[in-house]
């Protein structure tokens, strides 16, 4: 643990944020998006021993005036209204709802104000609290717009919690999104302000929803320049999408020196999951917090909130992804070896899938990438159109 | 889609004896890289672009000899007679005069007078927007047989999904002339319900379509 660059102390003080009220947030039994992994991921934990009562801390709701610092005001009534069933079908599609993305469901608007709740108490803790780090899975809904719902996302939590870090500190942000799909919604809005900067890795919009993200996408006026897009290839493997996101993640770090970050990890980039096209594994999920970690410990005094956001291998996938980003916000590393049994025991029936045993995935979960040379190589250059400002700028100063 | 609706109805014009200096003044202030060449009536006369320029006086910083160029009637340099198109033709066609004659501009003209312009940029911007990549959407290409009716089957699939289509092209396999691709851009983030249930109706459908990658 000494050895762990630019940690000061022996632990950081971590935040899990947590309750059982981040189950309401739920569409349909048979929606692809689905809150049990929170769940299944705090079990987890609880099993494996790296998580106390101590460090869980029962979020707050937002208020309207909270996610009105991102929603427009209409937006948060029509959610509103179509909870109780008070709209009429043709008069709620206008904001993306009542879609097969985002049906109606009671207390919808409950339920997506505690999500954000959630991601303003972590943001709470480490802006105004005692502690480093703060995790809420719960949170990360990164495709909702301003007055429209999208992607499964009724409320944009990232965009509200960066407004509300602006409003109460005069940090910069760097909001690192992981998530297979662009974080389009906080992109635009943040895309005018330069003490936002963003950066989304994600599978290219080519055939991927939402279909935004490329590299050319910077920003604009006075926010040129602090908006960064590498779309990757279908089946880019961990190799590839470490080498992208080590690159650029240290250089735009370097670049922006930001005060807080905001991470969303989404862990739908892993290959096991059903609505993209990736080909990663467990490493990338043990290595991208890590790396978040050390830059939040060299450049933000370690303020670091990290957030979930897709991942719909509900089972196989999503809990040891999640479990891992606690496990180095609490303890540095990442676990190894087998998952606790009681955990497999508590689960497997209810599974349909069979869960895994370890935290690393067995070799050969997906079948050989033919392209993989190409693949690599376009992703490389992906990377370089997106840090070119930053290259060009460096070189001559 | 039509001209008049992409075109530029802005357009920076000058005199056939407006100097070759005068050009490249406007030119560099517009940020543009053509300009074209009017008479008295607004009739295109002729166009010139940055490469004429460059072409007439390479090095236009060092030699006298290009100097004295640059206060040339741009009348010496211009291309004329000018490709012009109508504001009502198709943007189709336009890009198959860009292609045609190896242009990358054109003046619209109507009753012989100058009333827009269109560049091989706007009309990319344009082709680009008609692939519905603005709208937040997904895509997926359906491989089906080369005959009537297949597309209202399957975009009768999507609709009782209530699912929005943001664009549709077709285009006929590469490899096989009997078959066509057709390619949709669906508003949602989750295309597999609607996958597996055209698949289930016999459907081909390339999810994501890259040549020696289907999984
Ligand atoms: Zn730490
Ligand atoms: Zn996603």
């Amino acid at each position: 643990m000494a050895e762990h660059t630019g940690v000061k102390t022996m632990s950081c003080q971590s935040a899990f944020i947590y309750t059982e009220k981040f189950q309401q947030y739920k569409f349909r039994d048979d929606h692809p998006f689905n809150q049990i992994r929170v769940k299944l991921t705090y079990d987890l934990l609880k099993h494996a021993g790296t998580l106390t009562d101590q460090q869980v801390m029962t979020p707050r709701i937002a208020t309207d005036d909270e996610i009105q610092l991102v929603h427009h005001h209409k937006y948060v009534e029509a959610v509103k209204q179509a909870s109780q069933r008070n709209m009429s079908e043709s008069e709620i599609i206008e904001y993306g709802i009542g879609t097969e993305d985002t049906p109606i469901f009671d207390y919808m608007h409950e339920a997506a104000a505690t999500l954000v709740g959630g991601t303003l108490t972590a943001v709470d803790a480490v802006i105004n609290g005692p502690y480093d780090h703060a995790v809420n899975f719960g949170g990360g809904l990164h495709h909702a717009f301003v007055r429209k719902a999208s992607g499964f996302c009724i409320y944009n939590d990232a965009a509200i919690a960066i407004k509300y870090i602006r409003q109460h500190t005069n940090y910069k942000v760097l909001y690192i999104d992981t998530d297979a799909h662009h974080g389009d919604g906080v992109q635009w809005a943040f895309y005018d302000d330069p003490n936002v900067c963003t950066l989304s890795i994600h599978e290219t919009g080519r055939y991927l929803f939402p279909g935004t993200g490329n590299t050319n996408e910077r920003g604009r006026l006075g926010g040129y320049g602090y908006s960064f897009n590498i779309p990757i290839d279908a089946f880019t493997e961990d190799e590839s999408f470490l080498e992208v996101y080590q690159n650029a993640l240290s250089t735009i770090a370097e670049y922006f020196n930001p005060d807080i970050i905001v991470t969303q990890n989404g862990a739908d980039a892993h290959a096991h999951d059903p609505l993209t096209h990736l080909c990663n594994t467990m490493n990338i999920f043990e290595e991208i917090p890590q790396l978040a970690h050390q830059i939040a410990h060299t450049y933000c005094d370690g303020r670091w909130i990290a957030l979930g956001g897709g991942g719909y291998d509900l089972w196989r996938v999503v809990p040891r992804a999640w479990a891992q980003i606690w496990n180095i916000a609490s303890h540095f590393e990442p676990l190894s070896g087998a998952l606790p049994q009681d955990w497999i025991d508590t689960w497997s029936e209810k599974s349909p899938v069979t869960l895994p045993t370890t935290w690393r995935d067995e070799s050969g979960i997906y079948n050989e990438i033919p392209r993989k040379n190409e693949i690599t190589e376009k992703n490389r250059i992906s990377l370089e159109k997106s840090l070119k400002l930053i290259k060009n700028q460096q070189k001559y100063t | 889609m039509l001209v008049e609706e992409i075109m530029k109805k802005e357009v920076i014009t000058l005199l056939p004896n407006n100097t070759i200096k005068e050009a490249l003044e406007l030119l560099n202030h517009h940020h543009i890289r053509h300009i074209p060449i009017v008479n008295e009536d607004h009739n295109v006369v002729g166009i010139i672009s940055d490469r004429d320029i460059r072409d007439a006086a390479p090095s236009t910083l060092e030699e006298k000899q290009n100097q004295d160029i640059l206060n040339h009637n741009i009348n010496s340099i211009m291309t004329s007679p000018v490709i012009t198109v109508h504001p009502l033709d198709f943007i189709e066609e336009i890009a198959s005069v860009f292609y045609e004659h190896e242009i990358a501009c054109v003046p619209v003209t109507k009753d012989q007078q100058l009333i827009g312009i269109v560049t091989e940029k706007d009309l990319l911007y344009t082709l680009i927007q008609l692939t519905g990549i603005h709208e937040q959407s997904s895509q997926i290409e359906i491989k089906v047989p080369n005959r009537a009716g297949i597309l209202p089957n399957i975009t009768k699939i999507i609709g009782e999904r209530k699912t929005n289509i943001s664009s549709v092209f077709i285009y006929p396999d590469q490899q096989d002339r009997s078959q066509k691709i057709i390619v949709l851009r669906i508003q949602t983030m989750n295309p597999m319900p609607l996958i597996d249930e055209l698949k289930e109706q016999g459907y081909d459908v390339l999810w994501p379509n890259i040549p020696g990658l289907r999984q």
